[in-house]
């Protein structure tokens, strides 16, 4: 566009030149209908740049008390559909927790709960556990995350990895810490592929074409567009970006993807509407388990992604010191363990895998190998040949820079 | 008295109406105006700048899926008029007696809703579903073949979510043609053929016209049936801007093409008005 409209001067121009009492009302009433407009901005919260200030800390948690109850948000597929921690937890201490499978996918989570926090009203959860994307960024930012009181986390101070308080999207877990991290690699059904798969490059195979699922989480695709490429997501540049774009363009202009999936992909594949998808670790053993499916899940040879979600307490939680009790409640070694006995993600506290072993020795036959086997799990704690296979995502130093890369590859998407 | 209450009267029964719309309509109107004249993003919040360059890229961006969801929607409300059509007339000149329950019947899908029906055909058209699964197992289909996240998927969704809103209205306007008329056409020698393309469905045009308006303008807009019949390759306006609104938080872009959409309905709309002679059938369709 070469003429500017919201430019003054340009403005200014068009209404002298034909200035007269009709137009001058007419005027006049647009100036009233811009003043309302203006009225109706968005607020943000931004505070760019900012890190908690020393005393946030004592100034969020002073006075605060147990009210007995947790509103607890997290992922589907993340915890025993019995819940057994859970129940231990509030006969341990009294606190009933109600515990949501709502957060489906990052974006969508962020922009409903957005309004409400920023107007500073509760949004009806004390406890969430978000992914390190850019989304963990703009809650950071907006001022929507409680500074968490180490003092009140006695378990993870003595259990936590100590890798996690160096991880770029929260350094020193000012406001979050671990709940489980996963890889993001690929699952394939055996049986309808008819080999065995180890590539990112198999994801481009004209032999499945129209059976293979992608995810539509912008971040997820981009990475894959970018190993495929041989190209490190961290360290991408804009330009990185538009060729992973073109790759994956073509990727579906050859019609081999069948759709770009949010956790749904699990059941595409349980449907055979896909036979090979991009895929969290620890979904496909848990679809395995439950469904007695077959799939597989690997990390590709060019590389796979490791990501984290972490446990958050959003400011206006109505009960944030039952929260934190809560979150501290899963670092304790034995929680940790029978947690990532069932869902099968890394676990934040190491000590569990010696944990998984002991209780794996008071099982015996086919119970005891597959305890086992999760002990011993490189999905569940990973290898160092593991982890040197694993690249972080793409971070961005500034709102523009994100919304760029969403605008590479979000056409994609949507198509 | 009397006399100032019988001219107030109009205004009072106008009032909760009025009101309503006003709170409901003109009020959101406005904020959404508003917005799709920002800039910004959602972290920084968003500032009112008279920022038209929302709506040029938003045409650039997504004007594919735009002209998508115009063909979608046009080709529906043909499909669903073909469709209707026969069985609006059956019910209106056939049914006698059981006209109640062949509308009652029209009717009772909408217990359920459409969402869950939609999601309810996924189930039976999936890959390897009931339908598809014997079919390829007898080798009669290609292993890969699918209907889901095809166009014909969502435009058969789309047709069958929309029907009644389309036979209702056009068996109103038949169900009101009076049977003396038709006669007086078959008594001046007018063969059924003639007689119902010079008589019959002149007089059902407003219905069929209302059908339409019903049924194009939420077709088109719909995005339920490519979210959950459809693909990548099927999404349709509505989805996009489902997507700027609740993922991406682009509150300007989302509204923007709100209106874009609403301005290429409106002129859609009036343009066939136009064709159908506007003046006829609002009279018609008021009676």
């Amino acid at each position: 566009m070469s003429a500017n409209i919201s430019d003054p001067s340009f403005l200014r121009g068009m209404t002298q030149r034909r200035f007269g009492r009709r137009d001058a009302l007419r005027l006049s009433g647009l100036a009233g209908l811009g003043a309302a407009l203006a009225a109706c901005g968005v607020q943000g919260k931004g505070t760019p740049g900012a890190s908690a200030a020393p005393d946030a800390v004592e100034k969020f948690w002073a006075g605060k008390a147990l009210t007995k109850h947790v509103d607890f948000a997290n992922w589907p597929l993340y915890m025993d559909p019995k819940k057994p921690e859970l129940k231990k937890f509030t006969a341990e201490t009294g606190i009933s927790v109600n515990y949501q499978e709502v957060i489906q996918e990052m974006g969508p989570w962020f922009a409903k709960v957005q309004p409400q926090l920023a107007a500073g009203q509760s949004i009806g959860y004390d406890l969430m556990v978000i992914t390190n994307s850019f989304q963990f960024s703009q809650f950071r930012d907006s001022g929507f995350l409680a500074p968490l009181d180490h003092s009140k986390l006695p378990n993870y101070t003595k259990n936590a990895a100590p890798a996690y308080a160096k991880e770029a999207f929260d350094p020193g877990n000012v406001y979050s810490v671990p709940w489980a991290s996963g890889m993001t690699g690929i699952a394939y059904d055996k049986k309808k592929v008819g080999r065995t798969l180890t590539k990112l490059a198999d994801l481009w195979d004209p032999a499945f074409k129209g059976k293979v699922g992608m995810f539509s989480d912008t971040q997820e695709l981009g990475n894959f567009g970018l190993m495929a490429l041989g190209i490190d997501p961290a360290k991408s540049t804009i330009d990185d970006w538009k060729k992973a774009a073109d790759h994956l363009k073509k990727q579906k202009s050859d019609g081999i993807v069948r759709n770009y999936y949010d956790q749904s992909y699990v059941d595409a594949l349980g449907k055979g509407e896909v036979w090979i998808t991009q895929a969290w670790s620890g979904d496909i053993f848990q679809k395995n388990l439950s469904d007695g499916t077959e799939f597989e899940f690997f990390v590709p040879e060019e590389g796979g992604t490791i990501w984290t979600d972490n446990f958050t307490i959003p400011i206006t939680a109505k009960a944030p010191l039952d929260a934190i009790t809560l979150i501290d409640y899963f670092y304790k070694v034995d929680i940790s363990a029978t947690l990532a006995e069932y869902i099968n993600y890394v676990a934040p506290v190491p000590a569990a895998q010696e944990q998984i072993r002991k209780d794996a020795a008071k099982l015996s036959g086919d119970d005891k190998t597959a305890m086992l086997a999760i002990a011993d799990s490189k999905l569940v704690f990973p290898t160092d040949a593991e982890y040197s296979k694993l690249h972080y995502y793409v971070s961005f130093d500034t709102a523009e820079e994100q919304q760029n890369y969403q605008k590479t590859f979000e056409p994609i998407v949507l198509g | 008295m009397d006399r100032v209450k019988r001219r107030l009267a109009p205004y009072l029964l106008i009032l909760p109406g009025g009101l309503w719309l006003l709170l409901f309509f003109a009020v959101p109107m406005i904020a959404m105006l508003s917005l799709s004249l920002q800039q910004g993003d959602v972290v920084n919040g968003y500032r009112f700048t008279f920022h038209w360059q929302n709506y040029t890229e938003a045409i650039e961006a997504y004007n594919s899926q735009l002209i998508r969801s115009l063909i979608y929607g046009a080709i529906a409300t043909v499909i669903l008029i073909v469709l209707a059509f026969p069985v609006a007339y059956y019910i209106a000149f056939y049914g006698g007696k059981r006209k109640p329950t062949y509308l009652f019947l029209l009717l009772l899908p909408f217990f359920v809703s459409f969402v869950l029906r939609t999601i309810s055909w996924r189930q039976i058209l999936t890959d390897e579903g009931p339908v598809l699964g014997p079919l390829k197992d007898l080798g009669l289909l290609s292993d890969s073949y699918h209907i889901l996240g095809t166009a014909p998927a969502v435009i058969g969704g789309l047709v069958y979510n929309f029907l009644p809103f389309m036979v209702l209205p056009i068996y109103v306007a038949l169900e009101r043609i009076d049977p003396r008329v038709v006669e007086a056409a078959r008594d001046l020698y007018a063969n059924p053929a003639t007689s119902f393309r010079k008589v019959i469905f002149p007089l059902a045009l407003p219905g069929v016209f209302a059908g339409v308006l019903m049924s194009f303008v939420p077709v088109s807009a719909d995005y339920v049936n490519s979210e959950v019949l459809g693909s990548s390759s099927t999404t349709m306006i509505g989805q996009v801007i489902q997507a700027q609104y609740l993922v991406n938080s682009d509150y300007p872009t989302a509204s923007a093409l709100s209106f874009i959409l609403m301005a290429v309905l409106l002129i859609g709309i009036f343009a066939y008005a136009r064709a159908l002679g506007t003046e006829d059938v609002m009279k018609v369709a008021a009676r």
